[in-house]
């Protein structure tokens, strides 16, 4: 069976890699958006963290013997952790400053992170095996699906579709939305800012981190792995608008089947679609799909 | 220009005219080619308020316009660094017609990512030698007579053209056009209820920083011979907002300063290979949260306030 020439397997194999793709963009994107609501930083320091989070899985499988599915809450917990340190000592001091000091800090903080691990483990990848219960594949009759990237994308719309729900459905949610609008008032209603602050900066880290744990089987793991992603990102971020938590997710995940969808049928712009795009909707909205125009 | 500021700039300036005499002349050469990029870089965040975190592009990007064309199409030096001036320019046109569009944080994300745009498309070309690059790029004769061969030929043409460079911004800066610049970075929209048309002032800061930010990866290209990905990589990017930030943002000297600092820093630690990196970002970290002002910033806000 073909479509417009191409393979149907060729075709779903890469939407599906697209989808898997979207899937990180969404949860990265997502990251930033409930960090920039309340913090009004852009976290530069978003594709080091991810890239921390996937070395954790590593790191833990080779020295600690620790499984999958035991990193995959640890390290989006140590990276969180190191994301509460961050906020505590250096984010802190910027809040009363220009929006775009953050984002030079969290430069600096990328590099350094991206340095260390450099050093300590070079630039060739390191690579983690796929956990047993999620190797091969299931044959669905027109293609076969490999349930490791499945699992990816349905991990993460659980965590993404999750964070919704938290946000926009409960009380703790409620109180994250009117800190966004007005952190002030709320604290004069007796809720403690700085520490939810503190803890949107580390829930927004860890799913970076997150994220990075389950690249960690797909991606070769290096110390460069965050870096690429994050611009592509910032451009999801550019396109979505930064207004809506379910727009970032929708985006995210549009964006990545387009991706996909590119390399089946040119392949040469599949590593600069999403910029293009950017483009095109700055010049038709440049608010953003998704966005408020402030 | 007060008194002692002419005299200021005259002693640098002899300095510098007199520094390849004491120093490896390709050394200062690098410094000075960085000094106008983050001046060209300065003259936007600095004077107009707009954080660009792209501009590797257009300094990436004339440095292969200007070594294709005097390498392949044997154009003459001079031609050749003009012609890559202007295709940054116009390609600073292209990015600021898109990104003044927002501002604040998206700015800069926007241009960041126009530039990986740009990256890619470099090393997709063929022109551009892809991963090699342009190796080989001969400096030919300036003005078919002065042979560029000559380090000490190529160190003043160097000098001249940063010259020229600092001057331009200078004179922008310093003219009604600047003040207007430094309205919109102190208030926005007061400047617009003044009846400014903003947008348009603010594009053209940015093709005017594009420009020179071109001019400077031009020139750089006739230094070493070589146009490489490294020149279009969001690395260097970040690396010019660390000489400014370093140096001091919103301050005539403070560029180049910063661009003198960093390139002697990555000069002495070539050794230490990805330490380097972290040391960067220490430095980045350090500026932004205590040393805001910068080297040049802080020594006028302690000696300079009348």
């Amino acid at each position: 069976m073909e479509i417009f020439g191409i393979p149907i397997q060729a075709m779903m194999g890469q939407l599906l890699i697209g989808l898997q793709n979207g899937a990180f963009y969404a949860m990265l994107s997502l990251g930033l958006a409930v960090i920039f609501g309340l913090l009004n930083i852009i976290n530069f320091a978003h594709g080091a963290l991810f890239m921390m989070g996937a070395f954790g899985a590593w790191m833990c499988m080779t020295y600690l013997g620790i499984n999958y599915w035991i990193s995959l809450i640890a390290a989006p917990l140590a990276v969180g952790a190191i994301g509460v340190v961050v906020e505590r000592t250096m984010l802190r001091w910027l809040y009363q400053l220009d929006h775009l000091y953050g984002l030079l800090l969290t430069f600096g903080l990328a590099l350094i992170f991206e340095g260390l691990f450099h050093n300590q483990y070079g630039s060739s990848g390191q690579s983690y095996p796929v956990p047993e219960l999620l190797q091969g594949s299931t044959n669905l009759g027109f293609m076969f699906l490999p349930n490791y990237r499945a699992w990816v994308v349905l991990a993460s719309l659980v965590v993404c579709f999750g964070t919704w729900f938290v946000i926009e459905r409960t009380k703790l949610g409620a109180y994250l939305r009117a800190g966004t609008e007005n952190p002030r008032m709320v604290q004069a209603f007796g809720v403690n800012v700085p520490l939810m602050i503190t803890l949107t900066y580390g829930f927004g880290v860890a799913l970076a981190g997150f994220a990075g744990v389950l690249a960690a089987p797909i991606i070769q793991v290096t110390p460069q792995m965050g870096s690429n992603l994050i611009i592509v990102v910032f451009a999801v971020v550019v396109i979505g608008g930064m207004g809506s938590i379910l727009g970032a997710i929708v985006t995210g995940l549009a964006l990545g089947l387009v991706e996909g969808m590119t390399k089946v049928f040119y392949p040469e712009a599949s590593t600069t679609v999403v910029f293009v795009i950017m483009a095109v909707v700055l010049l038709l909205r440049p608010a953003g799909l998704f966005g408020r125009e402030k | 220009m007060t008194r002692n500021q002419a005299i200021g700039y005259g002693i640098l300036l002899a300095l510098l005219m007199i520094a390849p005499v004491v120093v490896y002349p390709v050394f200062v050469m690098k410094c000075l080619c960085f000094a106008l990029f983050a001046c060209a870089f300065n003259l936007l965040i600095g004077y107009t308020g707009l954080l660009s975190f792209g501009h590797a592009a257009f300094f990436g990007m004339a440095g292969y316009v200007t070594g294709h064309s005097i390498k392949v199409w044997g154009y003459p030096p001079e031609v050749g660094i003009l012609a890559g001036t202007i295709v940054a320019a116009l390609l600073g046109l292209a990015v600021g017609w898109l990104a003044i569009r927002r501002s604040g944080i998206y700015f800069a994300m926007i241009t960041l990512a126009l530039s990986q745009l740009v990256y890619f498309f470099c090393l997709q070309q063929s022109w551009t030698g892809a991963e090699d690059g342009l190796q080989g790029v001969p400096r030919g004769k300036l003005f078919g007579m002065i042979s560029l061969e000559d380090p000490l030929s190529m160190y003043y043409t160097v000098l001249a053209i940063c010259v020229f460079g600092f001057w331009l911004i200078y004179r922008t800066i310093h003219s009604p056009f600047g003040q207007i610049l430094k309205s919109i970075r102190e208030n926005e929209p007061r400047a617009i209820s003044l009846g400014y048309d903003v947008d348009r002032y603010k594009l053209v800061a940015f093709v005017l920083s594009s420009m020179l930010a071109g001019l400077a990866g031009a020139t750089k290209t006739v230094v070493f011979q070589l146009a490489s990905l490294t020149d279009v990589h969001w690395h260097q990017s970040g690396e010019v907002v660390l000489m400014t930030l370093l140096g001091g943002l919103g301050t005539m000297l403070g560029p180049v300063v910063g661009a003198f600092t960093i390139v002697g820093l990555q000069n002495y630690l070539a050794g230490f290979g990805s330490w380097v990196t972290v040391i960067t970002g220490l430095i980045f970290v350090v500026c932004v949260l205590a040393f805001r002002r910068g080297i040049v910033g802080e020594i006028e806000h302690r000696f300079l306030r009348k």
